[in-house]
């Protein structure tokens, strides 16, 4: 429980945090709430040689609004996404998913950026960012990209991050009119990782039919992912249980649960099954008529 | 929710028996003022920290320790070899096996200590911990029990000698065989069961550690130490190292949860002792939760087979069990020397039935040692699980309602004390009243109703009751040792001069609130108000010889210790009070906190006067002073009984379980604080509701823990523990002298099976006969699936 | 490797220290500072035994270095009594038994504490959400919300009260 050695610093500004981690590439670890890092260091899991801590760079807390998207600095805690009303009417997904993080005290402090760029398999946001067709905003000493979420989830804890870049931001698009969406963690006990986690986010058209779909997946795979085969086997059907549970079957065939402490994989084979379903009712429900924008 | 309790009579300001007084000992703890062993800090202290093996079984080659002795602030790193020189590296179990303190050639667990590391702080420590390089051979693993004792399994405990080259530990019966045998045979039917209680581990929130002072100019070791047993352990550390007990004192500090987990003498306790005695300087060691969870002693690991006996109209006939107990690589299980199953044949539970017969086979294998830590009672835990699942079972093969079934054949309240089968004596008990009470709470007739019409939409909802027989208060001394200490237990009582009074006990609080209810129980016999009587534990040099505090034992041996010195004084009262009356002390009878002479209201005295009496107006002949001992040898043990009813809903999406509703009927005889009995039931029904749904530590074939860390091994939370419902019926016991049993384990004991009997409910019309616990979501998926329903 | 000089302020005082950048913010305070009312029970952040207040909020003091704490404003259960008056939370745990080996509490309080700054009236299915992340062995958590519900009326009316005098 106790930490292997590391210096720190404290950059004043992002230019500084990000010449630090250019200047010691590969040696350098960002520092966000600690959630996800200061575990792993306790178990001597990761040993860097220096932590950048950057609660002292400004301007990367912020949620805003634009004309195009939403705008999450990557500081943002869970906490502060979960209060935020604005965004969590109009995405509820992203309030689902806030408020089943942990408890309190790793909500309080846990960021999503710090969540995001750390990437474990089983973590509630890559699946949201995934169903939203989200992006992420990357920035080195060299300057900024903008990735989508789809492809930014390489591996298992790897991302398409460079050592030299700092997460800095998620963007989420607004959502189109007639869209619901939720996030369904089946988890083993109060706080635990999601056993299965399925963000869903569902467009429907002027007929009713579904004109649009993102399903993202965690805890079910090398790395959380976005069920493409469930979203195509949505689109211009009508939101019922049967294409629910078509969608579903597809969403499980992508699928590559692994037996481990949360189950056996065949278990969680038919949980996906059984959540991807649940949380495409519960997006259905939540979708206003194409006349009604989520406020 | 309601605080029964026996009629008050004493005043609150008193507080004798029967008040929910407030806790003494809680104004340090709301303040964060406890001291608990690891705020203990003593001048030129230093750390211990250990390294441990990856492996469950392994030669250890080599142990290169240079680059940690290099290291800044590094003083010492101890192997096997060097307590192999000074015969310490085995020491006794308190089952009378043995364990190793350090391997020497090979470990036989995975995370078993294999060196300690002394440095001059705790980060220094652990640094060092992780540059000792220990090289190892791995060796074949035998986790199952089973495999164990087949012939050609590996013999993992080569050194018990030529004639034991096999993985039986033991072998143990109670009842007549044959009789039973018999009974069986000539049964209308026999219902049998397959019970696996799996591994759990008790968890306390504080984890195990200590502070090994050694003072080389006194030759005088100060050994501070979570422990549940203080005198025990200076007794087996004196035998050890061969420091005489007169150089030795125990202490113990604010224990955060014992629950069992506190009463082996881990070799870290003993390791640190070395290091101390080696360096001359105060050693510190705070195990980890992971060292914790992965090395220290553990709960159940029973795999039961039984058999009831039935008529076609339900009455139960006998009782047979067939039992493999996996007490990992030795037994250092806590139970007392003759009985090595615990108390696990009280297996015919809270039922009449003439015959009954439990035999126990234990098995070593590549698993942490131990037995009989987790809030058990002495292996009640499992006996509860197998009848209460076998008379559900048994229910249903005759087509009655549970309640109904058990009503039928519960021992009725004219049969005690009762003479079980397996040759145990029930002190007093009125099951049938409990269970309709319970009944009556929990709406019994509506709850089926509604499950009838839930069945019929396919809805999956249970209804599970349990009605548990506890036995506490171990024990009487032809009986009961542990490794050769008699089970007796002790109260010193002093009364000062202006009329409080402190009172000193072999056993020790890890959080049940002794500081209070023992001052109540002094309270209640002398009329001395409990706020001015001090109560302390668990220093050695003070505290007259227990043997310590687990298995529900305090208040039947050493709170009728307490109760019985208590009436040593009052009865040296009554003359000192004749003195100063100047009558006879047969003119004189007590009531709470004074005598008084019959016929003269007017005449008494307080307890308070006959107190400074005893110190400043004694009648020549009487010895000043006002104190007694009592060193307590119970004549039976006592037997808390309750009936426990439980109802939950399965998503039969997912598999989960939700308990929707959780009453518990407890009788624990006469009761010294009904607030804190309720605390006692309250989080021991969590720590029944913990296993039944959330809690084991398993292990893959190689032996690795698959639980061994709060990330895996699943404590409830608030959020999966219900509003647990609570009421009382109050039997006292008789042969008590306040007529009180135990209570701290009842609610661990008997909740459980309420659970699995519920979930068992809600799908046996899929023909569904046993859940094994814990019951975990893919459990209940897994037979839904088979079943054709999920 | 370097040491960082800190400065925390703690239940009011400020307190420094020259501190390795590995130590957890819940050593600097049991060993460095003598608080030892904050405990761990723990390694993987899951028990809340720590739980202290950092600048306002909630926060595992074993899951924070004490590098991250310098220029903070840190609360801890030694600081809940003011002026030798316990917080009606101090009070309510005594009143109710919502303890038994104590060991759990101080985090358990200082989790309560700020449960009850966001949320002054809650129902109890929200206290019990509020302490999901405190762990504990002994009480089976029933005793623990209605001591911090009785905690909650007790402050709902000092509030009404101070109002009430406020405007008066």
């Amino acid at each position: 429980m106790i930490p292997g050695q590391f210096d720190y610093v404290r950059p004043g500004n992002l230019e500084e945090a990000l010449r630090i981690l250019k200047d010691r590439e590969g040696e350098a670890k960002i520092l966000s709430g600690g959630y996800s890092l200061i575990p792993l260091l306790k178990l001597r899991l990761a040993q860097p040689t220096v932590l950048v801590d950057i609660q002292a760079v400004g301007g990367l807390d912020g949620i805003i609004r634009t004309d195009d998207d939403w705008r999450i600095g990557a500081r943002a805690t869970h906490r502060a996404i979960l209060d935020h009303e604005g965004l969590g009417t109009e995405h509820p997904v992203v309030h689902d998913a806030a408020g089943g993080i942990g408890d309190q005290q790793v909500r309080n402090w846990g960021t999503i950026g710090g969540s995001v760029a750390h990437a474990d398999p089983s973590s509630d946001w890559p699946a949201v960012l995934l169903a939203l067709r989200g992006s992420v905003a990357l920035r080195s000493i060299d300057g900024e990209r903008v990735v989508p979420a789809r492809g930014f989830f390489v591996d298992t804890f790897q991302t398409g991050i460079e050592m030299t870049e700092v997460l800095t931001e998620v963007r989420i698009p607004h959502a189109r009119p007639g869209t619901g969406s939720a996030y369904v963690k089946l988890e083993r006990r109060a706080g635990d990782f999601a056993t299965v986690g399925v963000a869903a986010v569902l467009t429907l058209g002027a007929d009713g039919t579904i004109a649009g779909a993102g399903v993202g997946l965690t805890a079910v795979n090398d790395t959380p992912f976005a069920a493409t085969d469930a979203e195509a086997a949505l689109i211009g059907r009508a939101p019922d249980n049967d294409t629910f549970a078509i969608a579903a079957g597809a969403a499980a065939s992508q699928a590559k649960p692994v037996t481990d402490a949360h189950g056996p994989a065949d278990y969680k084979l038919a949980m996906v099954r059984e959540i991807t379903a649940r949380a495409l009712r519960q997006a259905a429900a939540r979708a206003h008529g194409p006349e009604e924008r989520g406020r | 929710m309601t605080l029964d309790a026996q009629a008050p009579t004493t005043t609150p300001e008193v507080a004798g028996m029967g008040h929910s007084m407030k806790r003494k000992e809680d104004p340090r703890f709301i303040r964060g003022q406890g001291e608990y062993i690891e705020d203990v800090v003593l001048p030129n202290m230093v750390w211990m920290d250990i390294v441990r093996t990856p492996y469950a079984h392994a030669r250890i080659k080599s142990i290169d320790a240079s680059e940690a002795l290099a290291m800044p602030g590094v003083l010492a790193v101890i192997t096997g070899k060097d307590l192999e020189a000074a015969g310490l590296h085995w020491m006794p179990t308190l089952a009378g096996d043995k364990q190793m303190v350090l391997p020497v050639d090979e470990v036989m667990y995975q995370s078993q200590e294999v060196a300690g590391v002394i440095a001059e702080t705790r980060y220094q420590a652990a640094d060092a911990v992780a540059a000792v390089y220990v090289d190892y051979e791995p060796l074949p693993v035998v986790v199952d029990p089973f495999k164990a004792l087949e012939p050609d399994a590996p013999v993992l405990r080569p050194d018990r000698g030529p004639d034991k080259q096999h993985n039986r530990i033991w072998h143990w019966e109670s009842g007549d065989r044959a009789a039973t045998d018999a009974a069986l045979a000539a049964s209308d039917r026999v219902v049998p069961i397959d019970v696996y209680i799996p591994r759990i581990h008790v968890a306390s929130i504080e984890t195990c550690g200590c502070i090994a002072d050694y003072d080389p100019v006194n030759a005088h070791l100060d050994f501070h130490v979570t422990s549940q047993a203080p005198h025990v352990y200076r007794t087996v550390i004196s035998l050890v190292s061969g420091i005489p007990e007169s150089s030795i004192r125990v202490k113990t500090h604010d224990i955060g949860g014992g629950f069992g987990g506190k009463v082996p003498v881990y070799p870290g306790y003993v390791i640190s002792i070395v290091a101390s005695l080696t360096l001359g300087r105060p050693v510190k060691w705070i195990e980890d939760r992971s060292e914790n969870l992965q090395a220290d002693s553990f709960a159940r690991d029973y795999h039961i087979h039984a058999e009831m006996g039935l008529t076609d109209d339900g009455a139960i006939t006998g009782l047979r069990v067939k039992t493999l107990a996996d007490h990992g690589y030795t037994d250092a299980a806590a139970d007392p020397s003759k009985y090595p199953a615990g108390l696990f044949n009280v297996i015919t539970g809270s039922y009449d039935m003439p015959q009954a017969f439990v035999e126990v086979d234990a098995a070593y294998t590549n698993k942490p040692p131990g037995g009989v830590a987790y809030r058990c009672s002495f292996r009640v835990t499992e006996a509860v699980h197998t009848i209460e699942r076998l008379v559900d079972e048994g229910a249903r093969a005759v087509a009655m309602d549970p309640a109904a079934f058990r009503m039928k054949n519960f021992i009725r309240k004219d049969q005690f004390p009762y003479k079980t089968p397996t040759g145990w004596e029930y002190d007093s008990g009125d099951y049938h009243t409990a269970l309709q009470k319970a009944l009556d709470m929990i709406g019994y007739d509506e709850l089926r109703k509604e499950q009838a019409e839930k069945r019929a939409r396919g809805e999956l909802m249970g209804i599970g009751i349990s009605s548990f027989t506890e036995i506490v208060g171990a024990g009487p001394s032809h009986e009961f040792d542990i490794i050769g200490l008699k089970m007796f237990d002790s109260a010193e009582i002093r009364v000062h001069p202006t009329g409080s009074a402190i009172v000193r006990l072999g056993v020790q609080s890890q959080g049940q609130g002794h500081e209070t209810t023992f001052a109540q129980i002094v309270a209640e016999e002398l009329g001395i108000p409990a706020s001015k009587v001090k109560v302390e534990e668990g220093d050695t040099d003070t505290a007259p010889y227990g043997l310590g505090t687990y298995a529900s034992r305090s208040t039947p041996t050493a709170g009728a210790a307490t109760a019985i010195a208590a009436r040593k004084i009052r009865e040296k009262t009554r003359h000192l009070a004749a003195h100063l009356l100047e009558c006879s002390p047969d003119d004189l009878e007590w009531t709470p906190g004074q005598w008084n002479v019959k016929g003269s209201p007017d005449r008494f005295k307080t307890i308070a006067e006959l107190a400074f009496a005893a110190y400043t107006d004694h009648p020549a002949g009487m010895e000043a002073g006002l104190e007694a001992t009592d060193y307590y040898d119970p004549p039976n043990l006592t037997f808390p009984f309750g009936s426990y009813i439980c109802v939950v809903d399965i998503d039969k999406g997912t598999g989960q379980v939700k308990v929707r509703r959780f009453v518990a009927i407890d009788d624990c005889g006469n009761i010294i604080n009904p607030m804190i009995v309720d605390g006692q039931i309250h989080g021991g029904l969590t720590m029944g509701l913990a296993p039944a749904l959330y809690e084991e530590i398993s292990y893959d074939e190689q032996g690795n823990n698959l639980a061994g860390t709060f990330m895996d091994y699943l404590l409830p939370t608030a959020m999966e523990t219900p509003a647990w419902e609570t009421g009382k019926t109050i039997t006292p016991s008789p042969h008590h002298p306040f007529g009180a049993k135990g209570v701290g384990e009842s609610a661990t004991v008997g909740a459980p099976p309420a659970i699995a009997n519920a979930v068992v409910d809600a799908l046996a019309h899929l023909g569904v006969t046993n859940v094994d616990i814990p019951i975990t979501p893919q459990k209940v998926w897994r037979i839904l699936h088979e079943k054709g329903v999920a | 490797m370097s040491t960082h000089h800190v400065t925390v302020t703690v239940n009011g005082t400020a307190r420094e220290a020259d501190v390795e950048p590995r130590l957890l913010l819940v050593h600097l305070l049991r060993d460095t500072f003598g608080l030892t009312g904050t405990h761990t029970g723990c390694d993987t952040s899951n028990c809340g035994a720590c739980t202290v207040n950092v600048n306002g909020r909630s926060a595992k003091a074993c899951t924070m270095l004490a590098v991250q704490a310098d220029g903070a404003e840190v609360r801890t259960i030694e600081g809940m009594e003011l002026g030798g008056k316990l917080h009606p939370l101090q009070q309510a745990f005594w009143d109710n038994h919502g303890l038994q080996c104590g060991f759990c509490t101080p985090g358990m309080i200082m989790q309560s504490a700020y449960l009850l700054e966001q949320n002054p009236d809650p129902t109890d299915d929200e206290v019990r959400e509020g302490i999901a992340g405190n762990l504990c062995r002994c009480t089976g958590y029933v005793n623990i919300i209605k001591a911090v519900q009785q905690a909650a009326a007790e402050l709902r009316s000092a509030e009404t009260e101070g109002a009430g005098a406020a405007s008066a």
